[in-house]
C-alpha cells in the first residue's frame, strides 16, 4: 500500500436528508422540506442550484432547489410526479429519511449580472419551482434590484404551484406586481385566462428589464419569440435545461451536449449561449 | 471464390433501379481494407459504382435491416445468401416486415471467410485479403503475402453450412443449390459429452467474458421486439448491470430461451461478438433438442410455419421424457 | 537505461510480482475451448502466474481502461430500516499492482481517462485504483493494420508509462519514466543490468519506419478539434455513416477512452447496493427522461459518439482528442462502421490524402 495515499472525498456518495414536512401543492405537485438528521440545512447553494435525491433501491434524481439561499433553516423541493423516484416521493410520509447530495451546477447571476436589474420572471406549471428561489433571494435584498414582474400561468387555477405564497407574500409586496393566467376559463377565477406566451406580449414589458424564463420548452419557444417581438435581446434572457443527469459532477456523459455539461455548465444559460449549443437539448 | 462477381451483381442492382422496380439498393460497401465491409444503402449508380463491393467478407444477414427498410417510401433491392432467406421468411413469419416493399435476389453462396480466423494464424498486421480460386491471399506488412486455404479460413457458420437452397427470392442469380446434412451438431455433441461440471465451467469461461455491449441481441434478426426486456429500466433486469458472476450468463440464457423455434442458426450472434463468445452454441442446442423431441423443424423454411414449441400436436412428448432424453442432462 | 536478457523474462516479471500483483496479457482460451470454440481468442490481461505464456498479439481484445474503471463497481451500500437509512462507505485502499505491456495508445487513454475523473471534483474510485497502478509500457514493434494513434500525436516507439520497455530480438530495455517507475525499477536491479541510455535507438527506428507504412499512416486530425461543432454538426453525411449502424455497445465497450456511465441500485433483500456501469450514448435509453430524450433518433446517437471524441472533448481538453487510434473498433465493430471511416468521410480531402 502507499502509506501517502489518502481517500478523497466522494462527491457521488450523499449524505441523509429527513423530509420533515410534505405539502401538497398541485394534484401532481408536493414541495418537500429536507433537513439532515440534526435538523440542519445539508448545505449552502444559490439560486437556481440543484440537488441529487434518492430512494436508496429506487433511483437518483436532480431535482432544483426551490427555497432560496436566504433560507438557512431548511431546503424545499417542489416535485412534480412523473416518473419512478417521483412516484415514490410523492408516496412517502413525513420522517422518511432519503438521500440528498450537491449542490450541482451554476446559478442564477444574481449577485453580478442581475444586480440593480429591473427582474421580469416568466414561469409555466412546475417552471415556478426554480425561479422560486430567485425570485425570493430578490425579495430577501430587495434594494439590490430594481422593480420585480412575474408572469406565471398553469393548465388550471389548481396547477398553480405555491399560490398562497404567491397570494400572501409575493402579491403584497411593495414594487411586486404578480401576473397570473390560466389557460382555460374556470368557475371563481376572475384573473387573466390565456398562455403564457400571449399574456407576456399583451403586457408589453419595457425592454430594459431582464427576463428569466422557466417552463415547458413550448411554453420557453414562443415566449422567447414573444420577448423578442418586445424587443428582447437574447443577452437579456435566462433560463434553465434539462436533461437526463446520473453523477451531477459532469462525469457521467448523460447531459453533454456539445461541449457543455448540463448538470455542471448549466442548467442556467443566457438564451444567446443556448444558441451557441447544437440543437440536442 | 464466390461464383457471382461484383459485376454481375452490379449490373443486377444498375437495371433494378433503371427500370423502377427498386428505388434503393442494400448492399455491401468497401472500407479500408478488403475484410471490414459495410451494409449500406446505395440510391444510384454511380454510388454503386464507385463503393459496391462484393467478396469473400460480405456475411451481414441483409434481412435483419429490412424491418427499417419496409417502411420506408419504394421498393428496397436485397441480395440474399441462401442462409439469410431463412431469416427473411422468419420475419416474415412473424409479420416484422412488409414483403410487397422489398425485391430480394438470391444470390449464391461459397462460404464467407472469417477475418478474425485469418488474424489468429498470420498476424495483425493485415493490410487486405484477396481471393484466388481456392487461396485467400493475404497481405500482410510483416510476412510479405501468405497464402490460406480459403476452406479452412471460412466462418464456423459457414464451415458448417447447413443450405445451399434459397427458400425465398423474387429473383435468383446463379444455380440454386440443396439443403446440406452439415456437421453444425457436432460441436453441441462435444459440449453434451462433457460432464455437468465441466459443462458448466466451459460456459463459465466462456459467458464471463461478455461485456454486455448486446451485439449479438442488436445484430439477431429474431431479436426485433421494439423495446427490449434487458433495455426496460423498469424490467429490473436492465441491460449494463453485471451485479454478480452469474448475472451477464442468465442474459445470454434467456435469450437463447427467447429465440428458440425461431433462431434460424444464422450464426450472426456469433459473428459479432467483440469477445469471441461462441453463443450460436447455445441456439443450436435448442435445435438439436427440438429437432429430437417434435421431429426435424428448421425455422425460417416455409413463411407461416408453426414452430414446434407454439404448436401443439397430440404426440409431443412429455416435458418428463424430454428431460431423460437426448442431451436434457442425464448426468446431471 | 536497463536491460533484461529476453530468455529471463519469467524472472524479470517475477521480480515485478513480488513487488505488487501483476497483470500481465494472455491469450483468452484454452485448448479445450479453441477445441470447441472455433479457433479464436482474443487477448486479455490476467494475474500472472510463474512460467506463463505472455500473448504475442499486439494489444488486447479488451482496453485496459477495466484496472482503472471497470464494468461495474459497487460504491456504497444503503440499509433502509421504515423510515431510517443508512449510508455505508464501501471504499477500501485499492491494492498495490502492475500492468505489464500496456501499448503507447493505451497509456495515453489513461491521460483521457485522467482529465474526467480525476479533475474536481476528483472521481475517488478512480483515483484509487490510478493511485495504485503502475503501469509498464511496451514500444509496438508490430502495429497493427488497423493502427493509428501517430494521428493524434502518439508515439508507439517511445511510449509513456511509468516504466517504458522496448524489444529486440534478445534484450528487453527498460527505463523509468515517473517516480513510481523508479522505485519498481529499483525492485528489479538484480534481474537487470545497465546498458547505454541509447540501447534501445535501434527498435525505435525500427517502429517508427514501421510507423511510416501503415496503411492508414496518413490520416491526419487536423480537420477536427475543438470549436468545430458548427463544421460537422449538421453534415448529411451523419446519415449515411450511421444507416447499417445496430446501435449496441460494441465500440464504446472496448474503447479505451470511452468512460460514459450509469448509477443504479440493487436491492439484495437485507441491503441496496448503489453500483456503477459502462454505459453508452448509442443506446436508446442513455438520455431517456420520464418526458422523453432529447437524442430520439439513432443518427443523432451515432453523432454524439464521434462529435465527442473529435470535438467537445478537445475543446474542453486543450485539444486533447478523445481518440487514440488504437483500432479496437476498426476490428470489432459488427457492421465495419468506424472512427476513421468517420473522419475521412468528414474531413473529406483533408484527411483522406
Amino acid at each position: 500500500m502507499l502509506s501517502e495515499f489518502k481517500m478523497p472525498k466522494e462527491a457521488l456518495i450523499p449524505v441523509i436528508g429527513e423530509v420533515t414536512d410534505i405539502r401538497i401543492d398541485t394534484p401532481d405537485v408536493k414541495t418537500f422540506r429536507v433537513v439532515t438528521p440534526d435538523g440542519k440545512k445539508a448545505f449552502d447553494h444559490m439560486p437556481g442550484q440543484c440537488a441529487m435525491l434518492s430512494v436508496p433501491g429506487v433511483g437518483e434524481a436532480m431535482f432544483s432547489i426551490t427555497s432560496s439561499p436566504t433560507n438557512t433553516e431548511y431546503m424545499e423541493f417542489s416535485i412534480k410526479k412523473c416518473g419512478c423516484v417521483t412516484d415514490w416521493l410523492h408516496q412517502m410520509e413525513v420522517g422518511q429519511q432519503i438521500t440528498i447530495r450537491g449542490p450541482y451546477g451554476n446559478a442564477f447571476p444574481v449577485d453580478t449580472a442581475f444586480a440593480g436589474k429591473d427582474m421580469l420572471f416568466i414561469a409555466g406549471g412546475i417552471g415556478l419551482a426554480p425561479l422560486r428561489s430567485v425570485i425570493n433571494y430578490c425579495r430577501h435584498y430587495r434594494d439590490r434590484y430594481g422593480k420585480i414582474d412575474i408572469v406565471y400561468g398553469s393548465r388550471s387555477r389548481a396547477d398553480l404551484v405555491d399560490y398562497n405564497e404567491i397570494l400572501t407574500e409575493w402579491m403584497t409586496d411593495d414594487g411586486i406586481n404578480v401576473h397570473l393566467t390560466i389557460d382555460r376559463e374556470e368557475e371563481g377565477w376572475d384573473g387573466h385566462v390565456g398562455f403564457v406566451p400571449n399574456y407576456v406580449k399583451e403586457l408589453g414589458f419595457s425592454t430594459d428589464k431582464t427576463a428569466i424564463l422557466c417552463g415547458p420548452p413550448i411554453m420557453i419557444k414562443f415566449t422567447l419569440a414573444g420577448l423578442q417581438e418586445l424587443g428582447f435581446a437574447k443577452e437579456q434572457v435566462y433560463t434553465t435545461l434539462e436533461l437526463r443527469m446520473k453523477c451531477g459532477i459532469g462525469k457521467c456523459g448523460r447531459c453533454n451536449v456539445g461541449s457543455k455539461y448540463v448538470c455542471k455548465d448549466g442548467p442556467v444559460f443566457r438564451c444567446d449561449e443556448i444558441d451557441e449549443l447544437p440543437d440536442e437539448y | 471464390m464466390q461464383t457471382v462477381t461484383r459485376d454481375l451483381l452490379l449490373t443486377k442492382a444498375a437495371e433494378l433501379l433503371d427500370n423502377g422496380t427498386v428505388n434503393r439498393v442494400y448492399g455491401w460497401q468497401k472500407g479500408e481494407f478488403d475484410y471490414d465491409v459495410t451494409p449500406a444503402l446505395f440510391t444510384t449508380k454511380e454510388e454503386l459504382e464507385k463503393n459496391f463491393i462484393y467478396n469473400d467478407f460480405c456475411g451481414a444477414n441483409f434481412s435483419l435491416y429490412l424491418v427499417k427498410e419496409a417502411v420506408k417510401e419504394g421498393k428496397v433491392l436485397v441480395f440474399l445468401k441462401p442462409c439469410d432467406t431463412y431469416s427473411f421468411n422468419q420475419l416474415l413469419t412473424e409479420h416484422r416486415f412488409d414483403r410487397e416493399k422489398v425485391y430480394a435476389v438470391g444470390i449464391p453462396c461459397d462460404g464467407m471467410a472469417d477475418i478474425r480466423l485469418i488474424e489468429e494464424t498470420v498476424g495483425e498486421g493485415i493490410t487486405g485479403v484477396e481471393t484466388d480460386g481456392d487461396e485467400l491471399v493475404v497481405h500482410t506488412l510483416y510476412e510479405g503475402d501468405v497464402k490460406l486455404s480459403r476452406a479452412d479460413y471460412l466462418a464456423e457458420r459457414c464451415r458448417v453450412c447447413k443450405s445451399k437452397k434459397h427458400v425465398a427470392y423474387d429473383e435468383l442469380i446463379g444455380e440454386d443449390g440443396d439443403v446440406i446434412d452439415s456437421a453444425r451438431f457436432d460441436e453441441v455433441a462435444k459440449i453434451e459429452a462433457m460432464t455437468p461440471d465441466e459443462r458448466f465451467a466451459f460456459w463459465q469461461d466462456q459467458l464471463s467474458r461478455c461485456i454486455r455491449c448486446n451485439a449479438c441481441r442488436d445484430v439477431c434478426p429474431a431479436c426485433t421486439c421494439e423495446k427490449c426486456v434487458f433495455g426496460n429500466p423498469k424490467s429490473g433486469v436492465e441491460n449494463k448491470a453485471v451485479s454478480d458472476s452469474f448475472e451477464e450468463k442468465m442474459f445470454h440464457i434467456i435469450r437463447a430461451f427467447h429465440v428458440a423455434g425461431r433462431c434460424t442458426d444464422c450464426g450472426e450472434c456469433s459473428r459479432v461478438c467483440p469477445q469471441h463468445i461462441p453463443l450460436h452454441l447455445l441456439n443450436r442446442k435448442f435445435i438439436k433438442d427440438i429437432n429430437a423431441f417434435y421431429g426435424e423443424y428448421q425455422a425460417g423454411e416455409t413463411v407461416g410455419s408453426r414452430a414446434p414449441l407454439v404448436d401443439y400436436t397430440e404426440g409431443d412428448m412429455e416435458p418428463g421424457e424430454a428431460v431423460e432424453s437426448v442431451g436434457g442432462g442425464k448426468d446431471a | 537505461m536497463r536491460k533484461c536478457a529476453l530468455a529471463n523474462k519469467n524472472a524479470l516479471l517475477a521480480a515485478m510480482a513480488k513487488t505488487a500483483k501483476l497483470y500481465v496479457p494472455t491469450d483468452g482460451a484454452d485448448e479445450k475451448s479453441r477445441d470447441v470454440n472455433s479457433r479464436l481468442a482474443g487477448a486479455y490481461y490476467a494475474e500472472w502466474k510463474d512460467g506463463a505464456e505472455l500473448s504475442k498479439k499486439l494489444n488486447t481484445t479488451r482496453s485496459p481502461k477495466d484496472f482503472f474503471f471497470p464494468q461495474t463497481e459497487n460504491m456504497m451500500t444503503f440499509k433502509m430500516t421504515g423510515k431510517k437509512l443508512e449510508i455505508f462507505d464501501t471504499r477500501r485502499e485499492h491494492e498495490n499492482f502492475i500492468l505489464f505491456g500496456v501499448k503507447a495508445c493505451d497509456v495515453r487513454s489513461f491521460t483521457v481517462l485522467d482529465n474526467v475523473f480525476l479533475t474536481d471534483p476528483v472521481d475517488s474510485y478512480y483515483a484509487n485504483r490510478r493511485a495504485h497502478g503502475t503501469i509498464v509500457s511496451m514500444a509496438c514493434t508490430k502495429p497493427a493494420g488497423t493502427c493509428f494513434c501517430r494521428t493524434f500525436g502518439i508515439d508507439a516507439a517511445d511510449p509513456e508509462g511509468d516504466v517504458v520497455c522496448w524489444e529486440d530480438a534478445e534484450w528487453i530495455y527498460l527505463t523509468a519514466k515517473t517516480e513510481k517507475g523508479e522505485k519498481l525499477m529499483a525492485a528489479l536491479a538484480d534481474v537487470t543490468e545497465e546498458c547505454a541510455d541509447d540501447a534501445a535507438d535501434a527498435v525505435k527506428t525500427l517502429v517508427n519506419e514501421r510507423l511510416d507504412k501503415l496503411p492508414l499512416a496518413d490520416l491526419k486530425s487536423d480537420a477536427f478539434g475543438g470549436g468545430k461543432t458548427d463544421t460537422f454538426f449538421n453534415d448529411p453525411a451523419w446519415n449515411e455513416l450511421s444507416e447499417a449502424c445496430l446501435g449496441c455497445g460494441t465500440c464504446t465497450f472496448v474503447c479505451p477512452t470511452c468512460q460514459c456511465y450509469d448509477i443504479k441500485d440493487f436491492n439484495t433483500g437485507r441491503e441496496v447496493i448503489r453500483f456503477r456501469c459502462w454505459d453508452s450514448c448509442m443506446y436508446s435509453d442513455f438520455t431517456m427522461m420520464a418526458h422523453g430524450t432529447n437524442r430520439p433518433n439513432h443518427v443523432q446517437r451515432f453523432r454524439q459518439r464521434f462529435m465527442h471524441k473529435l470535438v467537445y472533448y478537445p475543446e474542453n481538453n486543450g485539444g486533447l482528442f478523445s481518440c487514440v487510434g488504437c483500432g479496437r473498433c476498426l476490428s470489432r465493430c459488427p457492421i465495419s462502421m468506424n472512427i476513421v471511416k468517420v473522419m475521412k468521410k468528414l474531413g473529406g480531402n483533408k484527411n483522406a490524402e
